[in-house]
C-alpha cells in the first residue's frame, strides 16, 4: 500500500438550463509516490474537471478520493503562468506561503535555493514582464513547489509556449520534478509529451469520459523527455494511443 | 554607453521636445486667432467672448469679489464629493462582487439611476438638504457615484479567472483573494475611474 492518492468510482455531472451533462464517469486511478501520470483525451472530455476535483475546487457527484495523510498538500499549475505582474519574481514565489501563513525564514530560504538551482536567482527582484514565457513557467513551478506539495497537478502546462520552448521547458520541468522526487498528474492532449514524460498514461474516452486504457510506459533507455522521443518504443506507444483516441478528422 | 544607445536617447529627447513645443504653439495660435477673429468681428464677441475680455474679467473679479476664496470653496466641494463618491463606489463595488445575487438585483436600478438627468434633480436636492455646501456635495456624489460603482465593479469582474483558481488552489479565503488579487489587479481601472470622476464631481458643482 504505497498509494499516496486513490480515486474510486468518481463521477461528475454538470447541471445547466438545458439539462444535465455527465462529464466523467467511474474513474479509478491509483497514484504512487514518484509517479508521473498523464491523462490524455480529446478536448472537452473532462480532464480538467478531474484535476479540479482532486484539488478540491469542485466537488464530485459520486465516488471519492482518499489521500495518504491528513495534511495532504496539492499544487496546481495551469497553462497560463498566472504570475502577478505587480509583484517581483521572488514575491510571486512567496504568495502561496503568505496565503497559508507559513512564510517562515526556513521556507523563504527553500524558495531562494530553488531559484538558485534553476537559474532564476538573478531575476528575483525583476518583474514578470522582463522574463521569457519559459522562464515565467519555471517561476510558476517554483511558486507551486514552495509549498512542498505531496502531488502536483499540471493542466496542459506548456500550451501557451512556442514549440521550441515547449520542448525545452518540458525537459526542465521533468528534471526538476525528478530531482525533487515530486509526484505529478499531467493533463495534456500532446501525445509525444505524455509518452516522453510519464511512466503511466491513462487514455480517457469521449464524454462521458471513462478510462479507456492504461499504459505503463517502459522505454528501452529512459532518460530526458527530449531523448525519450528518439526511443524505439516511443513511436509504438504513440501509435497505440493515437488509435485509442479515435479522432475522426 | 554605446554610440547607438546615445543616439537612441537623443532621438527620444528630441521627440519629447517636439511634442511639447507643438502643444504650446497650438495653444498660442488658438488664443491669437481667437483674439484676431473677435477684433475683426468675424465671430460675435458677445457670444464667443475674447481672450482679452476674459483676462479683464478675471482681474476685476480678483479686485472686487475675492475670486480666490470662491475658487477654494469650489475646489473643496469637488474634492470632498470626489473622495466620498470614490470610496462609497469602491465599497459598494466590493459588496456587489462578493454577493453576486445582489449585483443581479440592483443591476436595472443602477442603469435607471445612471440615465436619470441628475442636474434636473437640483431643486429637489436643495429642498431636501438645504441651500448650502451639503446640497452641492450630494449633487456631485449623485453624478459620480453610479459611474464609479460600475467601472470599479467591471474592473473586478475582469480579474483573470486562472489567478483566482490559483489562489483557491492555495486555499485562500475570500478576503485574501480580494486583497491580494482583485483589488491590486483592478488598480488601473480604479485610476481611470478616478480620472472620469474628478470631472464628474466638477459638473456636480
Amino acid at each position: 500500500m504505497n498509494n499516496i492518492l486513490k480515486i474510486t468510482n468518481l463521477s461528475k455531472k454538470y447541471h445547466t438550463k438545458n439539462g444535465e451533462i455527465t462529464a466523467i464517469k467511474d474513474i479509478n486511478i491509483e497514484v504512487n509516490k514518484g509517479d508521473f501520470i498523464s491523462l490524455v483525451g480529446s478536448s472537452g472530455c473532462g480532464k480538467s474537471t478531474l484535476l479540479n476535483i482532486i484539488a478540491n475546487l469542485e466537488s464530485p457527484s459520486s465516488g471519492n478520493i482518499t489521500f495518504s495523510d491528513e495534511n495532504f498538500k496539492i499544487g496546481y499549475m495551469f497553462q497560463s503562468d498566472s504570475l502577478f505582474p505587480w509583484l517581483t519574481i521572488y514575491e510571486n514565489c512567496l504568495i502561496g506561503l503568505k496565503i497559508q501563513k507559513i512564510n517562515t525564514k526556513e521556507n523563504q530560504e527553500y524558495v531562494l535555493s530553488l531559484l538558485k538551482k534553476y537559474n532564476l536567482y538573478d531575476f528575483k527582484d525583476k518583474y514578470p514582464n522582463c522574463l521569457s514565457g519559459g522562464m515565467k513557467q519555471r517561476v510558476a513551478l517554483i511558486r507551486t513547489l514552495a509549498l512542498k506539495p505531496n502531488i502536483l497537478l499540471l493542466d496542459e502546462p506548456f500550451n501557451a509556449l512556442d514549440y521550441q520552448s515547449r520542448l525545452a521547458i518540458s525537459n526542465d520541468v521533468y528534471e526538476i520534478l525528478k530531482k525533487e522526487n515530486q509526484t505529478a498528474i499531467m493533463v495534456t492532449h500532446d501525445l509525444s509529451e505524455c509518452v516522453s514524460m510519464s511512466n503511466k498514461v491513462y487514455v480517457l474516452s469521449k464524454r462521458p469520459s471513462t478510462i479507456k486504457k492504461i499504459y505503463n510506459i517502459e522505454l528501452d533507455n529512459p532518460s530526458s523527455p527530449i531523448n525519450n522521443r528518439k526511443d524505439k518504443k516511443f513511436m509504438e506507444y504513440y501509435d497505440k494511443i493515437w488509435k485509442d483516441l479515435d479522432i475522426n478528422v | 554607453m554605446s554610440e547607438e544607445q546615445k543616439k537612441f536617447i537623443k532621438k527620444q529627447k528630441r521627440e519629447k521636445r517636439i511634442v511639447i513645443s507643438i502643444q504650446l504653439l497650438t495653444t498660442f495660435l488658438f488664443i491669437i486667432t481667437w483674439q484676431i477673429l473677435a477684433n475683426k468681428k468675424v465671430i460675435n464677441p458677445f457670444i464667443f467672448s475674447s481672450p482679452k475680455k476674459i483676462i479683464e474679467t478675471i482681474i476685476s473679479l480678483y479686485n472686487n469679489y475675492n475670486l480666490f476664496s470662491h475658487i477654494m470653496t469650489t475646489l473643496y466641494e469637488t474634492i470632498i464629493a470626489f473622495l466620498l463618491g470614490i470610496s462609497l463606489g469602491f465599497i459598494i463595488a466590493i459588496l456587489l462582487y462578493e454577493f453576486k445575487i445582489l449585483a443581479k438585483i440592483v443591476d436595472p436600478f443602477l442603469t435607471m439611476i445612471n440615465s436619470l438627468p441628475k442636474v434636473a434633480l437640483g431643486p429637489i436636492i436643495i429642498i431636501w438638504v438645504g441651500a448650502n455646501i451639503n446640497s452641492i456635495i450630494v449633487m456631485s456624489i449623485l453624478i459620480n457615484l453610479i459611474i464609479s460603482i460600475m467601472t470599479i465593479y467591471n474592473g473586478f469582474l475582469n480579474t483573470d479567472p486562472y489567478k483566482i483558481k490559483l489562489l483557491k488552489s492555495f486555499k485562500a479565503n475570500k478576503l485574501q483573494i480580494l486583497t491580494k488579487l482583485i483589488i491590486p489587479e483592478s488598480y488601473s481601472t480604479i485610476i481611470s475611474s478616478l480620472k472620469i470622476n474628478i470631472s464628474m464631481s466638477l459638473i456636480g458643482n
